[in-house]
């Protein structure tokens, strides 16, 4: 059970979910990832596309500014 | 529920369309598509392993166009190319703002495995054979094979 941070507050569309993506494929069952990012389109399709290939969400927290952190679990 | 499909015919070899080519793709793969790019004609110099000016190509005519064509480090720009300078320019602009260059979206396609397929038609016409495309091109179709993969989908021509 590992956790790894990735950090996409200064990306854009669309290596903010590409690069969400190519972490979460490294997961192994168990495995968190909390993904730093910024409001608006990243806060809303992040989350939303990895409810959505089958990855649990756990939560999505306020950080600071306009930086929010989501915690994906496999 | 059947995977979305997304399919996109890529004709230019210019700077900025093989931008959106390569941001759609990598876009759509990145929530869950299944993505098919088709490169053909100057699309091509997208692919090709030898990303600068080479000689590539069967006879002495098809060599030149290979080393007027290039890869994708010389791609021009559809507009404002200044001769050569239009993608420089593009690429620091990218750069400063945080957005993906082109360099890296073909490598963000290749790790999300994005299929990869090159026109057979094209490539008889040009002298380029699979082996002077990089290793992540799947294989070499025609428009019967390219119809159906892109079935039940999303098609798009850039």
């Amino acid at each position: 059970m590992a956790t790894k941070v990735l950090d996409i507050t200064k990306e854009h569309c669309p290596m903010t979910f590409v690069k969400t993506k190519i972490e979460l494929s490294k997961l192994q069952p168990g495995d968190i990832l909390e993904v730093l990012l910024a409001e608006g389109e990243p806060l809303d399709n992040v989350p939303r596309n990895a409810n959505e290939q089958g990855y649990n969400v756990l939560s999505v927290e306020h950080v600071e500014g306009t930086t929010h952190k989501i915690t994906i679990k496999r | 529920m059947e995977q979305k499909k997304l399919s996109i015919i890529a004709f230019s070899g210019d700077f900025d369309k093989l931008t959106a080519v390569f941001t759609l793709g990598t876009g759509a793969a990145a929530v869950g598509y299944e993505v098919n790019i088709f490169f053909t004609f100057w699309g091509l110099d997208a692919i090709k392993q030898k990303q600068g000016r080479s000689l590539t190509g069967g006879n002495w005519l098809t060599k030149i166009f290979g080393f007027m064509m290039g890869g994708l480090k010389v791609t021009p720009t559809s507009r404002f190319n200044f001769f050569g300078a239009g993608p420089k320019i593009f690429r620091y602009l990218m750069r400063k703002n945080n957005v993906a260059t082109l360099e890296e979206l073909v490598e963000a396609a290749k790790a999300l495995g994005i299929n990869l397929y090159a026109c057979e038609m094209a490539m008889h016409v040009l002298g380029l054979k699979k082996e002077d495309f990089i290793p992540e091109v799947k294989e070499v179709l025609g428009v019967a094979s390219f119809l159906n993969l892109s079935e039940g989908g999303q098609t798009l021509f850039i």
